[in-house]
């Protein structure tokens, strides 16, 4: 378990170097020179040529890179074109929003989808499967924006019952969670959907393999085989997938955290793309990829807890 | 029609641990309904090792899931039972059958490699096969597990306990499997081609033990096999099955020295194991089962039979007595001799 572990905290390290790599060389390629958006358009092509001297934009470009990699791993990320405050500081401002974001989001996908997709496979056909299909491919085939929207018009505008923008009073824990309710709910829906339909697959897959009839023939309790026979090995790829996905809405919270006017990592993205705020938007990518790759790292060595064929498979 | 019951012997069938009467299983499908078993008669006496031959698709999977009522979802029962020591498994209340399975009647599967669970231990397993001992602490089932992995051949059992199947050989699995249907000190045990997936030493080994293991605990086995070799060597009684019928019963003495059914000989002669002479060509029975959605109006092996004649096409025969205790189903099978 031990190897397993630090080989996926290998792998994920080169994910990260591979992405950051890519992320470099994007910038260097795209037009634009980030040294005279910095001045604005009334600076001399000397000003010009001492701010690309003091950005190391005038060395070659594997110093440039090597520089980059070296800063990064001091947990240097530059500093804001605008604010001119280390970008650092700014994306780990934004961070705990979108985690908080993200974890409420899938949280509650988690607890429902489950459930409703392993009882949907255990009564496979009834009304209530067939009524959970529906309204799952219903709830994935609707962006979480217009959910958003929809969620503000509803239980903001119509009903009062919630909060419509902002993220809460800061240090206020309850004021936070209240605002939380909305985009979590927003961005969690199309993930319920999503959540029932696998692990009812899955869950069908698995009731009918060998060792569930094997199980059966020995009259053990239908609830001992379901939860701890079948689901365990079911909920294994919705595991991997959960990795990926909360990587994901990480990025993907861009659009609610637009919605609803919150901070995180996905409006600070979209706001320094618009201003050609090359430090900051490295800055929110990096940090989005990184925790990208941490996820799936987690998402591996739970596999690898649930399941001791994947342990051995080394 | 009523079919004369085959019985092993008449008193036999009245100390039987299972007994099946007449049962006749259909599965439905978009292309109607499959006639998988028709008024098949099967007796296990106490004590006793029961084989039942027959090829892929012949019905023994169906008749075993019949005993421990493991049918699919789409199995309509059309007439008949299943009664063990006495009651019928395929009216039981669900209750009673769970307390069945597993205590009173413990199978073995055919494909050890995904008979477990891949997820938990093998110790956990065999915890979780005695949770009706709620006098047993969790210590003492493990010993008990322990006890019976020495008893079927493993290896330093009480460790082994926390490994999972993976870890395990074929045959070391298959006899985790039987150590498993020993837990609960079953009545019957029924092993379905328990020795298919494994290779000729293995299998060899598994007979030995199933047959060591029955002398042990004086319990009855039902053996599904398509191998006649170890049919003979394992079992007492055996029951030739074709096409969803029993054709052919009896002893394994009369069955194998004296064939009655055309399709038991064929299948004799057939036998790799049982040729005479060396020949590169392996004899086969000429033409295909039947289609048991469309069945034949005469006698069911009436296509394929090299002895068929006019009246086999027509009548289906009914199972006669060539001797006590050996029964076959077949126009041409001399009546038993009374003297």
């Amino acid at each position: 378990m031990l190897i397993y572990a630090l080989q996926r905290i290998g792998l994920a390290m080169l994910i990260c170097v591979v992405a950051m790599t890519v992320l470099f060389s994007i910038a260097y390629v795209i037009p634009g020179d980030p040294a005279s958006i910095t001045l604005g358009p009334r600076a001399t092509p000397e000003m010009r040529e001492a701010l690309r001297e003091r950005m190391g934009l005038d060395q070659p470009l594997p110093i440039q890179l090597v520089n980059f990699f070296g800063n990064v791993l001091t947990g240097d990320l530059g500093v804001d074109v605008w604010s001119k405050r280390p970008v650092t500081t700014i994306v780990f401002d934004a961070l705990p929003y979108t985690l908080a974001l993200a974890a409420a989001g899938l949280g509650w996908a988690i607890l429902l989808g489950i459930p409703l997709g392993c009882y949907s496979a255990i009564r496979r056909n009834t009304l209530i499967d067939k009524l959970t299909g529906v309204i799952s491919v219903g709830a994935i085939s609707v962006p979480s924006f217009v959910v958003a929207i929809y969620g503000i018009l509803i239980f903001a505008v119509g009903l009062r019952w919630l909060p419509a923008l902002g993220a809460g009073a800061e240090g206020d824990l309850l004021d936070q969670l209240w605002h939380l309710i909305l985009p979590a709910f927003a961005i969690g829906l199309g993930w319920v959907g999503y959540l029932a339909r696998l692990v009812r697959a899955s869950m069908l897959e698995v009731m009918s393999e060998n060792h569930v009839r094997t199980a059966r023939a020995f009259g053990l309790p239908e609830r001992m085989i379901v939860f701890r026979y079948a689901l365990r090995i079911a909920v294994l790829p919705t595991v991997t997938l959960l990795g990926i996905a909360y990587g994901g809405l990480l990025s993907n919270a861009v659009f609610v955290e637009f919605v609803f006017n919150r901070p995180g990592i996905g409006q600070l993205a979209v706001a320094a793309v618009n201003t050609r705020n090359y430090p900051v938007m490295m800055g929110a990518t990096l940090t989005t990829v990184f925790l990208f790759a941490i996820c799936t790292m987690i998402a591996d060595l739970i596999v690898a807890l649930l399941d001791p064929r994947v342990r051995a498979s080394l | 029609m009523a079919a004369v019951h085959p019985v092993i012997a008449p008193e036999a069938r009245a100390d039987a641990v299972l007994d099946v009467r007449d049962l006749s299983i259909d599965f439905a499908t978009p292309r109607g309904p499959v006639h998988a078993l028709r008024e098949v008669n099967l007796t296990v006496p106490r004590g006793s090792v029961v084989g039942v031959v027959g090829e892929s698709g012949s019905g023994k999977t169906t008749l075993i899931s019949a005993a421990m009522r493991l049918l699919p979802d789409n199995a309509e029962l059309r007439g008949g039972a299943v009664l063990f020591e006495g009651e019928d498994v395929l009216r039981m209340s669900p209750q009673a059958l769970r307390n069945l399975r597993g205590q009173r009647i413990s199978m073995v599967f055919q494909d050890p490699m995904t008979a477990l669970n891949p997820v938990l231990s093998i110790g956990q397993q065999m915890v979780d096969i005695q949770y009706r001992d709620r006098g047993l602490g969790r210590a003492a089932k493990k010993r008990k597990a322990a006890e019976l992995l020495r008893r079927v051949g493993i290896p330093d059992p009480m460790q082994r306990l926390g490994n999972y199947p993976h870890e395990f050989s074929g045959g070391m699995r298959q006899r985790i499997a039987i150590a498993m249907a020993l837990l609960g000190n079953p009545e019957l045990l029924i092993a379905d081609e328990p020795t298919t997936a494994l290779d000729v030493t293995m299998e060899a080994q598994i007979i030995h033990l199933l047959r060591e293991l029955q002398q042990d605990y004086q319990s009855s086995i039902l053996f599904i096999s398509h191998n006649l070799g170890l049919i003979a060597e394992l079992c007492d009684y055996v029951v030739i099955l074709y096409a969803g019928t029993v054709v052919e019963q009896g002893t394994v003495r009369d069955v194998f020295h004296r064939p009655q059914h055309p399709y038991t000989e064929a299948l004799l002669v057939c036998d790799p194991a049982l040729l005479q002479d060396v020949t590169r060509e392996l004899p086969t029975i000429p033409g295909d089962v039947p289609d048991l959605v469309n069945l034949p109006r005469g006698c069911i092996f009436a296509e394929r039979c090299p002895r068929v004649f006019e009246r086999c096409r027509a009548e289906d025969p009914a199972t006669r007595w060539v001797s006590a205790g050996h029964a076959a189903r077949c126009h041409l099978a001399s009546p038993l001799e009374r003297s």
